[in-house]
């Protein structure tokens, strides 16, 4: 074992030394270990979180055809220093109504619900946190932490937005939340565990994108409105009710809930590399060839996990930048009238088919379970056309004229 | 690793810790002159009217009560996924006959036209 090939556990194995040679007791210098590695961890989420406004700054500004931060340190890079300056000096204003230790907690929770999850990530095959065996489990108890950190802002700032925002919240959680678990089975099965490492270790031959395309798209679906990003930014939603929850807050605590979402947004590319993508290792393959030896070298592959969560990351600003935001009702209409029943359909056909065809060759189960998810995706595109037939035929094709006295029909208002 | 969850015990606390630390030198380094029209709730302008914390008609409730019961339902089917591998076929389909009786749910739900906003 040298530094190269498992750097955390031969600096680990040195310090416990030095500790212990200090007569400091094994159980005590394990602690301090932890919490030596665990500081390094959540500082270097932090760092990264810093490089993702800049990241996520210039991509908005080149989507919009601007230039975007460029005027501090070269390309703009330090911009999000003195955005973090301007912010720690800014004025905390707490509105006079407001439930005061709620509405202090909410950022604080909201920045460690996404830290949480940095605890599982792995980097590398050696340079991760802890590995649980619910793995899975733990990324949406996680996330739902995020969700009550925005319930408690918009609950707690006695603000009418806010309180909007909070229970547009809550329809966004009841709406993608089940379609998530369901997708999250899905890696189960086909790994046959619920931990991240053992997932990505069983992605080594062929990516579970592949095996199961579908749940990819459900999955990036359901984690969009999870992180409550355009189109599904409903508790925001800048136009309709300004900032939603976050509209009292000031200084630092907005920073939270701003670097909150970036690193969440990040976090989730990261687990879409991991689920479907392989993770830090995971060429088909390739790296078990003599000749790229060198991808399995943890550095190297830490710098594979963030380049392919950082296209993951894009994904999602991508969908955010181009996309109009969708209406509520017809959000939680998607989601249980499309996104459940396609779901749970995925769901049954992985199961059954992962058990008929894993005792044929692995060409003939790959194809199987790709052309499967062809064929369920052509279903679901026809269904719907039909669907979207019969909907235009009973609608009259000229425009429909405005509601007579002017009001909103009853089900056009919103929450 | 040795205790995982001890790991995570301390990830928890280092992470509650890491978020408080700017807002405490925030708390130092910024001014703070509060006057009642800086501390009135914000509403683009015009004066707040009454309370906020009032009871309000959530429309989608009907998906809540929907939600809560997949929402159970579905934590049951982790243990069947984990252990697909090592199970027969007839097992594989008692867990689709599971998913079925959920399948029925939501249909029963959607025709009896609860799946609307209302």
């Amino acid at each position: 074992m040298t530094f190269w090939n498992n750097p955390i556990n031969f600096i680990g194995n040195w310090l416990t030394g030095l500790l212990t040679g200090w007569h400091l007791p094994v159980a005590l210098a394990t602690i301090l270990l932890y919490i030596i590695g665990i500081t390094v961890l959540i500082v270097f989420a932090m760092t990264l979180d810093i490089g993702l406004v800049w990241v996520e700054r210039k991509v908005v500004a080149r989507f919009q055809d601007r230039l975007g931060p460029n005027r501090i340190g070269p390309f703009g890079l330090i911009q999000p220093v003195a955005d973090i300056i301007k912010m720690v000096i800014k004025e905390d204003i707490t509105p006079a109504g407001a439930d005061k230790i709620i509405y202090n907690i909410a950022p604080v929770l909201a920045a460690t619900s996404v830290i949480l999850l940095w605890a599982i990530l792995p980097l590398a095959s050696t340079i991760y946190g802890v590995d649980l065996n619910v793995g899975l489990l733990y990324i949406v108890a996680a996330g739902a932490l995020g969700t009550l950190a925005i319930i408690m802002a918009g609950w707690s700032s006695n603000n009418k937005y806010a309180l909007l925002g909070a229970f547009r919240m809550v329809s966004n959680m009841i709406s993608y939340e089940i379609p998530m678990v369901i997708i999250l089975l899905i890696p189960t099965i086909l790994a046959n565990t619920m931990s991240v490492q053992g997932i990505t270790q069983a992605q080594s031959g062929m990516w579970f994108a592949i095996l199961s395309p579908l749940a990819l798209l459900i999955f990036v679906i359901s984690a969009i409105a999870e992180l409550g990003r355009s189109p599904f930014d409903l508790n925001e939603a800048e136009s309709e009710i300004v900032a939603g929850f976050h509209i009292e807050y000031t200084g630092m605590k907005f920073g939270w809930f701003y670097a909150g979402e970036l690193l969440h947004a990040f976090t989730f590319g990261g687990f879409m590399a991991i689920l479907f993508f392989g993770g830090y290792g995971g060429f088909f393959g390739l790296e078990k060839l003599a000749a790229f030896g060198w991808l399995n070298i943890p550095f190297v592959q830490a710098l594979v996990f963030i380049t392919k969560a950082m296209i993951g990351y894009w994904v999602i600003m991508w969908v955010k930048y181009s996309v109009p935001r969708i209406r509520i009702d017809h959000m939680l209409a998607f989601n249980w009238k499309f996104l459940v029943p396609l779901a749970l359909v995925v769901l049954v056909n992985t199961a059954v088919l992962n058990k008929v065809l894993i005792d044929l060759p692995g060409w003939l189960y790959v194809l199987g379970m790709f052309g499967s998810n062809i064929v369920i995706g052509f279903i679901t595109v026809e269904i719907l056309r039909a669907h979207g037939r019969k909907q235009r035929s009973l609608t009259p094709p000229s425009p429909q004229p405005l509601h007579p006295s002017g009001h909103m029909s009853q089900g056009e208002r919103g929450v | 690793m040795q205790n995982e969850w001890l790991y995570i015990g301390i990830f928890l606390v280092i992470g509650i810790i890491v978020p408080v630390v700017p807002l405490v030198f925030a708390r130092l380094v910024a001014p703070r002159k509060p006057n009642s029209i800086k501390q009135s709730t914000y509403e683009c302008g015009i004066e707040t009217v009454g309370e906020s914390w009032v009871q309000f008609k959530a429309q989608y409730y009907i998906f809540a009560l929907v939600f809560l019961v997949f929402d159970v339902e579905s934590v049951f089917l982790f243990p069947w996924a984990l252990t697909l591998k090592q199970l027969p076929l007839f097992v594989v389909l008692e867990g689709i006959l599971f998913i079925g009786i959920l399948v029925t749910g939501l249909v029963y739900a959607w025709r009896k036209g609860m799946l609307e906003w209302v």
